[in-house]
């Protein structure tokens, strides 16, 4: 509604100055894309070459489907293990963290008030405090190497926990809540219809947010997974070792396995664009 | 809250016809549905939190008081003897100056620039949301991903940053060898992926700012950049604060970056860049000495707090005690005054 009463600063529709330095951060966001793609369309000894040109060569598929073949990468099955891991994760981080929201926010108990500031305490715990004693137990459990020790430790999110309490809290009367005790509905019952309900928007953006983190996620699957089991941060890892310095395979493999975020990203950037000013104005 | 509930209400006729023994047996059940189900809800997540979260938390302290045997996967208590030896490890205090140096490199260019894009989108802007999604695009690129190819744009012989120098005119920079150029180089990638994000968060700040302000403001003289500067400046401040502290918390965590700047993953011939938490997982993964690296990952768990108080401390009072600032805050508050009439 206040955007109108700019015009009466005299600002109007800014200068194009403003539009020409939002061009240039824009080709900067998007320029390592196409260097990646410039590199990995030519061939091994394009980024030695003394005169590059900026016109991309016409090697790109065939780099990619090297890199997708290489057996040492694992392409497929670290692909196929990043979405399985990426999914699971967001699932549970989303039931678990609306459940546990809807009663924060809204339901009465003994030591709630402590319980979540514990819970919002740990979110400034860094992940590196937890990993050694996670790594002995996954393998005691004979669990490294697997998917498994990949998803449980981040089956929930404390961060998920405060998300949905916090938009639960603003988005949904206490007087609903009540008036639907009154009229006899039982507690979960109050929580399916109206919490879910109310929850909705922003369970669907703690789901895109734990998918994208999960997915780019390297330091705990790194340490835990191997070659032979890997989810793709840790397969273009190994794009970089083993003298593997064919930099047009290199950079051909690291825009293939951004593909499916970009993808991702068209369909559901505004989304996460909505989500982060969300979170902004509440957190 | 109401307890006593269901049954005496008028419109469950169903109800009314149950006897009295059930009446109570029914209400009783809802005092416990009200008293005892908000449990149920948070039990879920705390018990895979206690397992997965607490649990590795507190066992991590107490495997850093041991020297742990890798065969038999037990340890033997020896006290702070870890600790000792890390803090006089040479290659700890490396890493630390390397940390630190890559999260002021990162940070502080990052923090203006979202908040100067943050403005600009901010403007009255013709397809804002292209922009708006434009500035996002790298945050959904996986760090490792960045890291492959901003290291091949930073190459010491062939890279494009160097060809481009030259082609001005100016010599090499040896960004894989000398220690700054590495930590600008990796502090690059961070910056490209986190800049958009931090100017949207910046930007909803900046658009919950009342725009009689801003107009007041106008109508007293105050030019587009006065404005800027005391009237939306103060204004994000707690979200600016809030920036700091996540990327903070974040930016001493480094590891995926560094780790990937060059083949061999060390931090360079030098160190260079070696990361505290790199040295947590060469400590590990590395050498397989889990006491010590579960020692260093207090370590950096402590210092993640105590830059986090110290951050926090010294933007409070560096935004507040700032002249300019505090004349910008009386000015907002008549104008707020103003705009309140």
């Amino acid at each position: 509604m206040a955007r109108g009463s700019r015009t009466s600063i005299g600002v109007g529709r800014p200068s194009p100055l403003v539009y020409g330095l939002l061009a240039v951060v824009l080709m900067g966001s998007m320029f390592p894309f196409y260097w990646s793609f410039l590199i990995g369309s030519g061939n091994a000894s394009t980024i030695y070459s003394q005169n590059l040109s900026w016109w991309p060569g016409g090697n790109f598929i065939a780099n990619a489907t090297e890199v997708i073949n290489n057996p040492a990468v694992n392409f497929w099955k670290a692909l196929s293990n990043s979405i399985i891991v990426s999914t699971v994760t967001a699932a549970s981080t989303v039931i678990l963290s609306t459940l546990a929201g809807f009663a924060f926010a809204k339901l009465r108990f003994k030591g709630s008030g402590p319980l979540l500031v514990a819970v919002i305490a740990t979110m400034a715990v860094p992940i590196q405090l937890g990993v050694v004693p996670l790594y002995i137990a996954m393998s005691k459990l004979g669990w490294t190497g697997t998917l498994g020790a990949v998803i449980i430790p981040a089956l929930v999110s404390a961060f998920g926990v405060f998300w949905m309490t916090q938009y639960l809290s603003q988005s949904l009367p206490t007087e609903l809540i009540e008036a639907a005790r009154v009229d006899g509905c039982s507690m979960i019952r109050t929580f399916w219809h109206l919490g879910l309900t109310a929850a909705r928007p922003a369970a669907a953006m703690l789901a895109l947010f734990t998918f994208v983190t999960t997915w780019n996620n390297f330091f705990w699957p790194f340490i835990v997974l191997d070659q032979q089991n890997p989810t793709l941060p840790v397969a273009l890892s190994l794009l970089n070792a083993n003298y593997f310095v064919d930099y047009s395979l290199v950079l051909a493999g690291v825009l293939v396995a951004t593909v499916p975020l970009l993808l991702l990203f068209m369909f559901a950037g505004r989304q996460l664009v909505s989500g982060i000013m969300q979170g902004a104005v509440k957190g | 809250m109401s307890t006593t509930i269901a049954p005496q209400n008028g419109e469950s006729k169903e109800r009314i016809r149950q006897d009295r023994g059930q009446l109570t047996w029914r209400q009783r059940r809802g005092q416990w549905d009200v008293k005892y189900s908000p449990y149920l809800y948070v039990i879920p997540f705390f018990i895979v939190f206690g397992v997965t979260g607490l649990f590795p938390i507190i066992y991590t302290a107490f495997i850093s008081l041991q020297d742990w045997d890798l065969v038999r996967n037990t340890g033997e208590y020896i006290g702070f003897g870890q600790f000792d030896w890390i803090l006089h490890d040479r290659e700890f205090w490396i890493a630390l100056r390397n940390t630190f140096s890559i999260f002021l490199l990162s940070s502080v260019p990052q923090l203006i620039a979202a908040t100067v894009i943050a403005a600009m989108l901010d403007a009255n802007l013709r397809a804002k949301t292209f922009f708006r999604m434009g500035v996002l695009i790298p945050y959904v690129v996986a760090p490792v991903a960045v890291a492959l190819i901003f290291s091949n744009m930073f190459g010491d012989k062939y890279g494009l940053i160097n060809s481009v120098l030259n082609d001005m005119g100016l010599g090499s920079i040896l960004w894989h060898t000398d220690i700054i150029p590495s930590h600008i180089a990796i502090a690059t990638m961070v910056n490209f992926r986190w800049t958009g994000y931090n100017a949207l968060i910046l930007l909803a700040a900046m658009q919950a700012i009342p725009r009689d302000l801003y107009e007041a403001a106008a109508i007293d003289g105050a030019k587009a950049a006065r404005r800027f500067f005391s009237v939306t400046i103060p204004q994000i401040r707690p979200t600016m604060i809030f920036v700091i502290i996540t990327s903070t918390i974040g930016g001493l965590q480094i590891f995926d970056e560094p780790r990937m700047y060059d083949s061999t993953g060390t931090g360079g011939a030098n160190k260079q860049w070696l990361t505290i938490t790199m040295y947590l997982y060469n400590t590990g993964w590395g050498k397989f000495d889990f006491g010590r690296a579960a020692a260093v990952a207090w370590l950096l768990f402590l210092i993640i707090i105590t830059i986090t108080l110290v951050n926090n401390y010294l933007t409070r009072r560096f935004v507040s005690g700032d002249d300019a600032v505090k004349k910008a805050k009386k000015t907002s508050q008549r104008l707020s005054a103003k705009g309140g009439k």
